[in-house]
């Protein structure tokens, strides 16, 4: 096998170091109820061409594989991903890296990583942000435990309704079997947190928010912040679109403490929704108390600029029980593959993408509207929107699957309260053929 | 690491079994890490404090030492309340490491001055270090 | 010095991102603008300026990435026997199967019927990772071995709170990981630190005294994280089991025991493995990784949410599954590290990842021979998959573990874990992992010889290493004291 270097003969001489006749020697000590009994069921290897066969046919067995469009985003986002950044982060000096934990071998990642969080920070608006965490979800998760911290004897969260299902069900997950309480505030008409009901909750640690939201609806974050540090709670503001930021104003200019959420948009393919990346900021006051890795710029013997991890002792491998989470790894490539699609957009280059996204999906909005849709919610949106149909959609749907457009997702599988509402998503992989081939489809 | 000889260690205060110095300054305490504490630490890059007015009970951890590489839980030698902490540490915690008796941690009035008859004297900390 | 492949090279600064850059440069190919512009319906208040990015232009990007990447060692580029990471080969087909088009664009909320290859992906990968641990059911979600570990002891507190038992206590041996602790307290767990024995192994008198009706269980690593196998697992396991406890498993050093070791058989309920470990997927400079759990079937009502099934020929996600922790990731983990594991296991196939074992464990043993008498050997018995050293000999020239790991590096090789386990003072802990060959290993032997020759000879070599790298010796205390994470 072309990954086991070993010939016989080699094998031979190095038992006879080790002191044994056969390879099964080794193992000789480990007692009989613990072995594996038989063959291992995995079968016989498989060669580089027929692997290759049997992973296309998988992929054909995804109808999106001949999809024209997907207009779906819910927290997973078609984007164009250059040929650079793909490129550039298949560099096996990348990819097969470990953790920089010997700096000097490591410069590569830790400069890179270090540009990962400063342009996390400049985008979100914060004073500075960690290596990344595993995704958006357990991202809200450990920011409202970080809050939790901080906030040292105040043990209640309050949640938004509006935020991504999914994420809503980690945090309840990371957060069940300690004393905690998690309380849902609901959505108003506009699609909007309802904020009122704050002052009457006791030992409030922070309320989080997610904007746009899983509606796609734009909150408004400034008086939210406003109404939340009445309460004396700390502001967990979460996304799952970064793309926004290049157009509406950032979370922490908004005023948020903590910021968090998915970053997959910036480089990383959907692949059924993994990986992706936890983006992770907050104020510089509260550092010490961030979780996940970080790095932090430094200088070498010969005074040289460089870069190292840093505030380890936050961290597991030293503070174990008493550490600020028990995250290892941090999504390293995804990182720096977000740093380095950062780096290709540019600062124009994300202005301009956000607005030809926002264009191109009021021109599916309206356009549906015009056809007869109903705006779900009468509030701005991004890129994604919530709309309502008086006729039957789910039928329209099938018949532009059978076109290879897969338009939006009915709403009520995460909220039945709303029924024949779907949510799309319209970034600027949709052709104006596509959005027009929609809005035909609902015309009929 | 210094060697035991190497160690300054002031006739005039009192130690604890976990490497603090005690001193009295009126009717408080001052409360420090010994030479040998900093000096098995190493390049102290963080303090971590209690807040003024907090109680604790000898024994308690009131803060933490935080090294590169490690973390070094501080347990109060006499309970009592605090009544002031070192601010310059916040910005430089070497001070602990170049100066460990001129830069005290904690201040505190305490609770119970029997807790006094715990505390070693310079030889009895001396013999305690040899061990 | 002409020993280890280590050599001088022309090494190229870069400076960071914003100190290059023009405004109006673009590396991005701009799409058309193919509908009219809208007009603006957003307030003014929700509008922002756009983030303070630099304008870079294509050029600028891959210079910038491509220097980049020349300061990083990788495990293509050299050896890395880092001891319980297991850096061996990532097979470059793993990450072409991973980028099968059809898979890359699969968007996770599609419904059953429109991801049917995906979904058969991770049907089969957890009949995979059951068959190889001897456990009963899977679940592929956690996006890392500590994430796995959390799902273990969220599963640990499901079950007592389901049966109505009320325990706090978990027991922990000192040589664990430090993820092991932090996951416990994070679900509410207190750590009990049980004492190793002299020849580092667990001691079933402890865990005996230890294990009551307040302890959940234990979570142990087997072969632990000294690479040494625990001959009296079934036994430790049977205490747990009697006292009505549970066994979480750290899977970390799979490597050594695939196609060897049954962990049902053991007497482990839950355990996690680490597909960034022993199924060869990338570390990607510290992730993504995957850190899949696997379980004894009177626990897989608790497994995180949704679970996946096979019912004739259609794959299905369930989600009505009451017991269930919920979720730890937003969709169904990091899918393409799944994929990457996947493809490996089919290369492979069973009798090749039984053999990648023995091999694993042969050079270890091999270099644990070849070395005994250079470094302190920590503990004199039959090793796994990697082998333990101190500088316990190298001290008495002040030379220390750290001193001869960045040496190391001037020979061109990475470092192996130095100072884990805790219990090991100064320790070295060396996995060559199977996909090293035995004249690598022999330079390597040989390369550390010198080094231990050099130790005594001339100290201040190591003490000044590494000589030949971008930088060196990276002031930690300053980055520490002086926290400076952003530009």
């Amino acid at each position: 096998m072309r990954y086991l270097p070993h010939t016989d003969k080699e094998i031979e001489q190095m038992l006879s170091v080790t002191g044994h006749a056969h390879l099964e020697d080794l193992f000789s000590h480990i007692p009989d109820k613990c072995r594996y009994q038989g063959e291992l069921n995995i079968g016989s290897p498989i060669s580089e061409w027929a692997l290759t066969d049997y992973f296309k046919s998988l992929g054909e067995k995804n109808s999106v594989s001949s999809a024209k469009a997907v207009l779906l985003g819910a927290g997973s986002y078609s984007h164009f991903i250059p040929e650079i950044v793909s490129d550039l982060m298949s560099r096996s000096e990348f990819l097969t890296a470990y953790t920089p934990y010997q700096p000097e071998i490591s410069q590569g990642t830790l400069q890179g990583i270090f540009e990962y969080q400063t342009l996390t920070a400049r985008l979100l608006g914060m004073e500075v942000a960690n290596a990344s965490m595993y995704d958006g979800a357990s991202a809200l998760a450990e920011a409202l435990l970080m809050a939790i911290r901080i906030g040292r004897k105040k043990n209640t969260v309050a949640i938004s309704s509006s935020i991504h299902p999914h994420y809503r069900e980690v945090v309840k997950s990371y957060l069940q079997a300690e004393s905690f309480t998690v309380i849902e505030l609901k959505t108003d008409k506009k699609g909007r947190t309802d904020l009122s009901g704050l002052a009457d909750i006791d030992g409030l640690a922070a309320v989080a928010l997610q904007s746009p939201n899983f509606f796609g609806v734009i909150e408004e974050l400034q008086d939210a912040a406003t109404q939340i540090h009445d309460s004396k709670a700390l502001f967990v503001c979460c996304f799952s679109e970064p793309f926004s930021y290049g157009m509406l104003k950032s979370p922490g200019e908004s005023g948020a403490d903590i910021v968090c959420g998915e970053g997959q948009s910036f480089g990383m393919p959907q692949s059924f929704g993994g990986p992706g990346l936890g983006m992770f900021a907050s104020s510089k006051k509260y550092q010490r108390n961030l979780p996940g890795r970080l790095i932090g710029e430094t200088q070498d013997v010969d005074g040289r600029r460089g870069y190292v991890l840093t505030l380890s002792t936050r961290e597991q491998h030293i503070r174990r029980e008493k550490a600020t989470s028990n995250i290892c790894s941090n999504q390293g490539l995804c990182a720096l593959t977000a740093a380095a699609y950062m780096a290709t957009l540019g600062g124009t280059g994300i202005r301009e993408m956000a607005k030809l996204n926002f264009n191109k999906a009021e021109y599916l909005k309206n356009g549906l509207l015009a056809a007869g849709a109903n705006l779900l919610f009468d509030s701005p949106t991004f890129n994604e929107f919530t709309l309502s149909f008086d006729s039957d959609f789910s039928k329209t749907r099938s018949r532009l699957l059978e076109k290879g457009i897969i338009a939006g997702m009915e709403l009520s599988q995460f909220y039945p309260e709303y029924k024949d509402a779907y949510l799309f998503c319209v970034t600027e992989t949709a052709s104006k053929d596509t959005l027009d081939t929609v809005i035909q489809e609902v015309l009929l | 690491m210094k060697e035991l000889s190497e160690l300054d260690l002031p006739e005039n205060i009192f130690y604890s079994d976990d490497h603090e110095w005690v001193q009295k300054t009126g009717d408080t305490v001052r409360i420090g890490i010994s030479d040998y504490a900093q000096d098995q630490m190493g390049d102290i890059v963080f303090v971590e404090m209690p807040e003024v007015g907090e109680t604790f009970e000898k024994g308690d951890e009131f803060g933490t030492l935080e090294s590169v590489k490690a973390v070094s839980e501080m347990f109060i030698p006499l309970g009592g309340e605090v009544v002031a902490v070192n601010e310059a540490l916040d910005d430089a915690p070497e001070l602990v490491n170049s100066a460990p008796y001129s830069n005290w941690l904690v201040e505190i009035r305490p609770s119970n001055d029997s807790e006094f008859d715990d505390l070693l004297n310079r030889e009895q900390y001396l013999q305690l270090l040899q061990e | 010095m002409t020993l280890g492949p280590g050599r001088t090279g022309l090494i190229l600064d870069e400076p960071l991102l914003w100190e290059k850059g023009k405004s109006g440069r673009t590396a991005f190919s701009m799409p058309d603008l193919d509908v009219p512009e809208a007009i603006t319906t957003i307030d003014k208040e929700l509008l922002g300026e756009g983030p303070d990015f630099p304008d870079l232009s294509e050029v600028d990007v891959v210079r910038h990435y491509t220097r980049l990447s020349t300061w990083n060692f990788g495990v293509d580029t050299g050896m890395y026997p880092l001891g319980s990471c297991t850096m061996k080969y990532n097979p470059k087909i793993n990450e072409k199967m991973a980028a099968t088009p059809g898979i890359t664009a699969s968007h996770p909320l599609l419904g059953d019927e429109l991801s049917q290859g995906s979904l058969k992906i991770l049907f089969e990968l957890q009949n995979l990772l059951t068959s190889l641990t001897g456990m009963d059911k899977a679940c592929l979600q956690p996006s890392a071995g500590a994430q796995g570990e959390m799902a273990g002891m969220l599963i640990f507190a499901a079950y007592f709170r389901k049966i109505g038992e009320k325990r706090t206590k978990i027991l922990i041996p000192d040589t664990a990981h430090g993820t092991n602790p932090a996951s416990a307290a994070l679900c509410g767990f207190t750590p009990v630190s049980i004492k190793s024995k002299a020849d580092g192994t667990l001691d079933l008198q402890s865990v005996s005294e230890l294990m009551d009706e307040e302890t959940v269980g234990i979570m142990l690593t087997n072969p632990n994280t000294l690479g040494i196998f625990e001959e009296s697992i079934r036994e430790v396991t049977a205490c747990i089991h009697e006292k009505g406890g549970l066994v979480y498993g750290d899977g970390a050093n799979m490597n050594a025991v695939m196609g060897i070791v049954d962990f049902k058989r053991c007497g482990i309920d839950i355990m996690h493995l680490n597909l960034h470990k022993t199924f060869s997927t990338p570390h990607g400079g510290g992730g993504p990784g995957a850190g899949p759990i696997c379980v004894v079937e009177k626990l897989s009502p608790f497994l995180p949410v949704p679970h996946i099934v096979k019912n004739l020929e259609q794959y299905h996600l369930e989600y009505d599954c009451p017991d269930s922790i919920g979720k730890l990731h937003a969709f169904f983990g990091n899918f393409s590290v799944l994929v990457k594991a996947y493809s490996y296991i089919l290369s492979m196939g069973g009798k090749n990842l039984k053999k990648a074992s023995q091999l694993a464990v042969l050079n270890a043993n091999y270099v644990k021979e070849s070395l005994r008498d250079t470094l302190q050997l920590a503990y004199d018995m039959p090793c796994m998959h990697e082998c333990v050293f101190s500088d316990a000999l190298q001290q008495k020239h002040q030379i220390s573990t750290l001193d001869m790991a960045k040496r190391l590096i001037d020979y061109g090789y990475h470092p192996p874990t130095i100072y884990f386990p805790l219990v090991v003072q100064g320790a070295i802990m060396i996995e060559p992992t199977e996909t090293e060959n035995k004249q690598d290993l022999d330079q390597f032997i040989a390369v550390f010889k010198k080094v231990t020759d050099e130790a005594r000879e001339n100290g201040d070599i190591l003490r000044n290493a590494p000589a030949i790298t971008k930088v060196r010796r990276l002031d930690e205390t300053l980055a520490a004291r002086k926290p400076c994470l952003v530009g």
